[in-house]
């Protein structure tokens, strides 16, 4: 079963829909019980860094997730919910991040005609082909972005997959049972969907 | 690297998609996640979905609608039409919208810009700009479906707009739409060289020039159609096709 976070931050139904239809049961929940119920569990989110830290807080989520992850259950942070995992973010005026992955979530400098938000599809260059969530992913798919910030891990040796704008950026992490996507699975098409089976197939 | 994006745009009354959408072999033209589904085969790059009635009683119906797609297309959409506050947002978004797009409502209450990106992130929060060049050679925002001078530059809102927190400016030019003659090169060059948020230009495809044209003299991040596409005119495929021969980045 995996638990979606659902913590009032944006919709989650493209997300449960899509890891349905790759063969997974999912609960929609806020309760700290049902996710420590469940082996694995999506971190969804768009908004505003302090605002989702905030919603965390209030609903006792945040020990709930660092307790997930002691206990070797499996983590999918998507785009903001992949942001929230790491220490400090350059959008954040008032909260700290989950500190689950080490390193900071920056924003991209518009300059040299780059336009921001970084908004459409991009391509993704595997850095660690053992990742299992890129099983079957080929050099350079495409997968749908739509974000000011991106995260940057202190340990490189976490970054799954790059994706160039600009600067090359960490579209994908992974390190042990966390995962993170900087980028929209759900709403990327049959590459999104290839993820996401790949999430529902980890053992 | 970034491609630009190809955006099919449909018109939606009462849940329905409206103003023909004739595709062979479709089984019920008016259904928004059949002809979703069409356009997600074609690989178009996203949907805008523009609700026409925009009435308050068919607000549910939108809701409901925008479930629906959401629920069966792994694509992202924006909606628009009568947005006027954060709670039409908000429940837009909480539907399964990916964006909203703000017109009229942003013009009046541009404060409605800097809640909704402060709440909602930028990203999500597009800002729909009808522009109509006037004599003396400026173009002016027009409100309210077109009919309504709003006594305000389009350069100059462009640029406010996004500075109060706008991820994505939705451009449609009052003078080309409808014509086929191409895109309006001079409007979307302006704003996109204005402002450094993303342009998705709007109004006067007709052939697949218009469309390269568009990216490479005016630089914009995305170019929207609607009829072009409706009555299989190209395919999204088929103008797709055309730009990676140019040499334009586009998703294949």
């Amino acid at each position: 079963m995996i638990a979606i976070i659902d913590y009032g931050m944006g919709n989650i139904h493209s997300v449960q829909k899509a890891l349905e239809l790759m063969g997974a049961k999912t609960i929609v929940t806020n309760k700290p019980v049902d996710i420590a119920n469940c082996d694995k569990a999506v971190l969804p989110g768009v908004g505003a860094f302090d605002d989702a830290m905030e919603e965390l807080k209030k609903q006792d989520l945040t020990a709930a997730l660092t307790d997930f992850i002691k206990n070797g259950k499996t983590l999918l942070g998507i785009c903001l919910g992949m942001q929230l995992l790491f220490d400090i973010s350059e959008e954040a005026k008032a909260s700290k991040g989950l500190g689950i992955l080490k390193g900071a979530v920056k924003k991209f400098e518009a300059k040299n005609n780059l336009k921001v938000p970084h908004m459409g599809w991009n391509q993704l260059k595997v850095k660690a082909s053992g990742c299992p969530l890129l099983k079957g992913i080929t050099e350079n798919s495409f997968v749908y972005f739509c974000h000011s910030y991106y995260p940057q891990p202190k340990d490189k040796g976490v970054i799954a997959s790059s994706t160039d704008y600009g600067i090359d950026f960490a579209s994908i992490v992974w390190q042990d049972n966390i995962y993170g996507a900087q980028f929209h699975p759900e709403k990327s098409q049959e590459t999104g969907l290839k993820i996401l089976k790949n999430f529902v197939d980890l053992c | 690297m970034l491609t630009k994006r190809i955006i099919p745009c449909l018109d939606i009354k009462e849940g329905r998609v409206v103003k023909g959408v004739k595709f062979l072999g479709l089984k019920d033209a008016g259904d928004p996640v059949e002809v979703a589904r069409i356009y997600d085969n074609q690989q178009a790059d996203e949907l805008v979905f523009l609700d026409i009635t925009a009435s308050f009683e068919n607000r549910k119906t939108l809701i409901n609608l925008v479930e629906e797609i959401a629920e069966n297309i792994f694509m992202p959409f924006t909606v628009g039409g009568g947005i006027r506050d954060i709670t039409d947002i908000r429940d837009l978004l909480n539907a399964g919208a990916d964006k909203v797009s703000i017109n009229t409502a942003a013009v009046k209450f541009p404060d409605l810009i800097s809640d909704a990106s402060r709440k909602f992130g930028s990203q999500c929060i597009v800002v729909a700009i009808d522009a109509k060049k006037e004599d003396g050679g400026y173009w002016q925002v027009y409100i309210n479906g077109g009919r309504t001078p709003a006594d305000l530059g389009a350069l100059d809102w462009a640029s406010k707009a996004a500075k109060l927190g706008a991820g994505e400016i939705l451009l449609t030019s009052m003078d080309y739409d409808g014509t086929k003659d191409g895109y309006d090169l001079p409007l979307t060059k302006a704003i996109a060289q204005r402002v450094n948020i993303p342009v998705i230009a709007s109004g006067g495809a007709g052939k697949l020039e218009h469309f390269y044209d568009c990216f490479t003299k005016a630089g914009a991040s995305a170019c929207l159609a609607a009829s072009i596409f409706h009555y299989q005119e190209y395919s999204v495929k088929q103008v797709k096709e055309y730009l990676n021969e140019k040499g334009v980045p586009v998703r294949l």
